[in-house]
């Protein structure tokens, strides 16, 4: 199943540094959502809650993008087909798509999170960081696994774009949750990540439910 | 299939539901702080119970239909989520009036289980657009139920983190429910619930049998207008009519149409 998976994770990454489909696309939009939210709050610098909120909203709508975007290749260009008739565990593909989102995830916040401190941080982002990096690491997993779940769930139907989205967005809720929580001091001055390790373990708990929840059901998708 | 029981178990539910408002109005006494406006507990918190009752119960059914691929415990999930949503717009109603009664506000963001219910809602009103936005049927049944599995142990996940983060700054209002009441509302709570969960009981029961006669008839519809169309137009010879048993195969389930046509 690891090969497999690895396979398959190899096809991905290569179609996206070929043709340039989610990644840039994810990034630019979260660039021009920091802008948006510039003009929506009408202020030059954020700090605490709000900056932690500014950001995770702007991270999550990057990755409605990308969820959106998980199953096109399989989709428009038969890749499916030939995954279905591979002798391969079906679970390999919720896998794959799920470390690519993962890949996608990290290259978006590593141009995002930059971009927000340039534009709107208005406390100085580098002793912030060593914690924020691990928050944003967390989450990632977490949002990695429910996306590709909520991709494959939406991969037969036919507004599967919007319903990616209504899927994703409440069940992203607990981890945003912890994610704004975590965030919030390091934004409010504090240079330690104390008081936030609580919600790292939140994360981490709600990454590992999903991860398991996924590999339980996804099997049942792919049947013919 | 699904009828069988219904009229005892409505009759009971009717029985049950006149009990719990005669208790709630006649029996249970007055609550001292909130006064009459409490009496809208009896009704709230068996709803949002039972609601996410049958959420959970929805995902069991669905995980049942994956395992057992029987499409009859795909339909008892997808009852249940329908009911269970219709009742949460219900909790999201009574619990705003009983917010705005006894908070003063219709909406309280720091109360975590109002924020979790809500998130939970949100989630579970996507099921009926990602069911019917895929056609085929055996596909749309395993979805939707790999749906009600995931969703279904999402509720749990959701109250436990919702409640945890939110109470490390919030006292919890409702903590008490239960513990601190005196024995007379307990009493009718108690009556109150079993009447609620008979009540979803019935309406589930009856949604059930419902679906399935309006989905035999239109089985049936679909082979008198085929015999119809035949009747005008017969096709010769043996290789078309397997033909078309075929092509009729997917629509209709095998062996209730092809007993009829071999005898022809």
């Amino acid at each position: 199943m690891t090969r497999a998976a690895l396979a398959i994770l190899r096809k991905d990454l290569l179609v996206e540094r070929r043709t340039r489909e989610s990644v840039p696309a994810m990034a630019l939009f979260s660039v021009t959502v920091l802008v948006l939210f510039h003009f929506a709050l009408d202020r030059d610098s954020l700090d605490g809650a709000l900056a932690s909120g500014v950001l995770w909203v702007t991270l999550l709508l990057a990755a409605v993008l990308g969820v959106g975007r998980l199953f096109a290749s399989e989709r428009e260009e038969g890749g499916m087909d030939g995954i279905l008739l591979a002798p391969i565990d079906r679970t390999a593909v919720w896998v794959a798509k799920a470390l690519a989102l993962l890949a996608y995830l990290v290259v978006v916040e590593v141009v995002a999170v930059p971009v927000f401190a340039l534009l709107l941080l208005g406390p100085d982002l580098v002793p912030a960081l060593p914690a924020l990096v691990v928050t944003l690491v967390l989450a990632d997993v977490g949002l990695a696994a429910v996306g590709a779940l909520v991709a494959a769930l939406a991969a037969e139907s036919r507004a599967r774009e919007l319903v990616a989205t209504l899927l994703f967005l409440p069940l992203v809720v607990p981890a945003a949750v912890a994610a704004t929580a975590a965030t919030e001091p390091l934004f409010a001055g504090a240079q330690t990540a104390a008081g936030s390790g609580r919600w790292l373990v939140f994360l981490a708990v709600y990454a590992v439910l999903f991860v398991l929840l996924s590999v339980v059901v996804l099997d049942y998708l792919q049947e013919d | 299939m699904f009828g069988r029981g219904l009229v005892t178990l409505a009759l009971i539910t009717a029985a049950a539901v006149g009990l719990a408002l005669g208790m709630v109005f006649l029996y249970a006494p007055l609550d001292a702080d909130q006064g009459f406006v409490q009496k809208i507990f009896y009704l709230h918190v068996p709803l949002a119970l039972v609601a996410l009752a049958g959420f959970v119960a929805a995902g069991v059914m669905g995980a049942l239909h994956l395992r057992s691929g029987d499409s009859a415990w795909d339909l008892r999930s997808y009852v249940a989520i329908h009911l269970s949503t219709i009742l949460g717009v219900g909790v999201l109603v009574t619990g705003a009036i009983w917010a705005r009664a006894s908070w003063g506000h219709w909406w309280v963001w720091s109360e975590p289980t109002l924020v979790a219910f809500l998130i939970v809602f949100l989630l579970y009103a996507v099921y009926p657009m990602l069911r019917f936005s895929i056609e085929d049927p055996g596909r749309q049944g395993r979805y939707a139920s790999v749906f009600a599995v995931a969703a279904g142990a999402f509720v749990p996940l959701n109250f436990a983190i919702v409640r945890s983060a939110e109470s490390l700054t919030h006292p919890q209002v409702f903590s008490t429910t239960g513990s601190g009441m005196p024995a007379e509302m307990l009493a009718t709570f108690l009556a109150s619930m079993v009447a609620m969960a008979l009540l979803y009981a019935t309406l589930w029961k009856l949604e059930l049998t419902a679906k399935h006669a309006s989905e035999q008839l239109r089985r049936l519809r679909r082979r008198a207008e085929r015999r119809a169309g035949e009747s005008v137009a017969p096709r010769p010879g043996g290789g078309a009519s397997a033909g078309s048993s075929r092509t009729g195969a997917p629509a209709l389930s095998g062996t209730a149409y092809a007993a009829p046509r071999g005898g022809r």
